[in-house]
């Protein structure tokens, strides 16, 4: 656990194996040479500052940007050259930030499109339903009309009837109430048992250290810590989040 | 009476123009593109109806059950190649491409049948007509138009509400992005979008054969009516297109009436004036079929 950085892509209890992987936005590398891996039913968390290649980290699994160096493996598939599309369909599933629901339709609607090209697995729409009581009463309101935490829910529900090995979730937290954020960070446990891989990108590091098996910490693209929660210390963070010169020289602090 | 002839005529060809509007606004709506050349799509498609007919021993009045399907086909294989090329480079890409295409159209039918009009033969149909009255006549074949614009307009929003197909598309049209993370491939669904916009304005256009004359040049001038139609009407609702049409040829026999001359301006200034007090048109919403 304390390296994984270094181990070669090839075991077979892992379900997404990230291997040297590198990501460019234009000439700016927003993701540098990052290795880690996510077992089935494990939460590993990316913290880091803004900036630091989180979303771009996620979006990249997902399909929605090109990786430019590394391997991307979903139980031992290489899935880096796949459309957006097709990674859906071998269980990669990503609840983007701001949450991008489909602004004209109903509750109900947004889940049935997650629902119409879904794998077979636990979850379907009454599932979800089950999940959230309050959604039956309201599926056929527009979304736009929900509050935000109710949205971040209706954008969970829509990636979780895909019925996903792998579910991403980009800054779940991102404008909701504290109360709020801990009844969604609550759903986690119920969705990791059913042996699905949570990666997480969070800004808020004490949600993300409560909730995750284990942390890794991005800054400007690169690792900088990796360790489960119980390893890592409030200093040892906050070097990495900000990067070490920071005590020292404020002006190093140049997050992209 | 001759208000009220102006009326039912405005209507009659309002339902034409909705017919040749709709897959306009279904192509605006979900993919964000302006196909320039969707006139001239539906010249080709009578010009299709005229030539192709008698080859297959088909009456042309019947053409449409072949030529539908075919637009259909070639609207999806141009989407996917053509269109969604222009896409990946950038928006306006796609009105510079479009707008090629349809030169293209009108030269190549210009030099193959010359700039004679033709007409898709619908035998004697085309002068019976309901006496309403001394002023009032509907003729058969307008008001067969009308009633096809009609059932295809709700049809198409019926199937947009209530198909998984139909609600893939207006997932796409929200947001692509989004639409792919559910598993959709939008390349795909603007397809569909494409075939069903080639189908309906090849209907439209077969229809323009049957009530008049087409020539390799008659498309430019019924785009700007379906424009005018879908800008009235407010883009992404397909009832507002209907209702845009009909007040677009209700304009139009306003002015003719007063002067013949006034026809077209009168259609014009209506455009103008919804333009200039609600932008967005009658029905308009933010975004697109819902």
């Amino acid at each position: 656990m304390s390296s994984p950085a270094e181990s070669p892509p090839s075991s077979h209890a892992d379900l997404l194996q990230v291997h040297e992987l590198s990501v460019f936005h234009g000439q700016l590398c927003a993701v540098d040479h990052v290795s880690f891996s996510v077992a089935h039913g494990e939460v590993l968390a990316i913290i880091g500052a803004n900036g630091a290649g989180k979303s771009t980290l996620l979006r990249t699994i997902a399909g929605l940007h090109q990786s430019s160096n590394g391997t991307l493996n979903l139980e031992g598939r290489e899935i880096s050259k796949l459309a957006p599309h097709r990674r859906v369909a071998l269980g990669v599933a990503l609840v983007p930030e701001g949450r991008r629901l489909f602004a004209t339709m109903t509750l109900e609607e947004n889940l049935q499109v997650g629902a119409h090209f879904a794998r077979s697995g636990p979850f379907s729409i009454a599932k979800i339903y089950e999940l959230f009581e309050w959604m039956p009463a309201r599926r056929r309101q527009r979304v736009g009309q929900l509050s935000g935490g109710e949205q971040q829910a209706v954008a969970i529900g829509r990636a979780l009837v895909t019925n996903p090995q792998l579910l991403l979730l980009d800054e779940l937290s991102l404008g909701l109430a504290p109360i709020v954020i801990e009844r969604i960070y609550a759903l986690i446990p119920e969705i990791v048992a059913h042996g699905i891989g949570v990666l997480l990108v969070e800004q808020d590091v004490t949600q993300a250290l409560a909730v995750a098996d284990r942390v890794h910490c991005l800054l400007e693209g690169k690792t900088s810590l990796v360790g489960t929660p119980a390893q890592l210390n409030a200093t040892q963070i906050e070097r990495a989040y900000f990067g070490s010169e920071l005590s020292a020289s404020p002006a190093n602090g140049g997050a992209a | 009476m001759i208000w009220v002839n102006v009326l039912i005529q405005g209507i009659l060809v309002g339902g034409f123009y909705a017919l040749f509007a709709c897959g306009l606004s279904l192509m605006f709506g979900v993919m964000k593109v302006i196909n320039l050349a969707h006139g001239d799509v539906a010249v080709v498609a009578g010009y299709t109806a005229v030539f192709l007919a008698p080859q297959l021993h088909v009456a042309e009045v019947w053409s449409f059950i072949v030529v539908v399907p075919i637009f259909a086909v070639a609207g999806y294989v141009i989407q996917r190649t053509l269109i969604q090329k222009s896409i990946d480079r950038d928006p306006f890409t796609t009105l510079l491409v479009t707008f090629g295409f349809s030169v293209v159209i009108e030269n190549l039918l210009l030099a193959i049948y010359s700039a004679n009009g033709q007409s898709v033969n619908i035998g004697s149909l085309i002068g019976d007509s309901i006496h309403v009255s001394n002023v009032i006549y509907v003729s058969y074949i307008s008001l067969t138009v009308l009633i096809v614009a009609i059932v295809v307009l709700g049809a198409l929003q019926l199937f947009l509400s209530k198909t998984g197909t139909g609600r893939l598309i207006r997932a796409v049209a929200d947001d692509r992005e989004a639409a792919q993370l559910s598993g959709a491939n939008y390349r795909h669904i603007f397809g569909i979008a494409a075939a069903i916009a080639f189908a309906t304005v090849a209907l439209a256009g077969i229809a323009y054969g049957m009530m008049t004359e087409i020539a390799p040049t008659s498309g430019g001038i019924n785009l700007l009516y379906a424009f005018e139609s879908v800008v009235i009407g407010g883009i992404g609702s397909l009832w507002g297109t209907l209702v845009g049409g009909v007040l677009l040829g209700i304009a139009q026999q306003v002015g003719a009436q007063i002067n013949p001359e006034y026809q077209v301006l009168a259609g014009n200034l209506l455009f103008l004036i919804i333009l200039g007090v609600r932008p967005h048109g009658l029905f308009g919403k933010k975004s697109a079929f819902s």
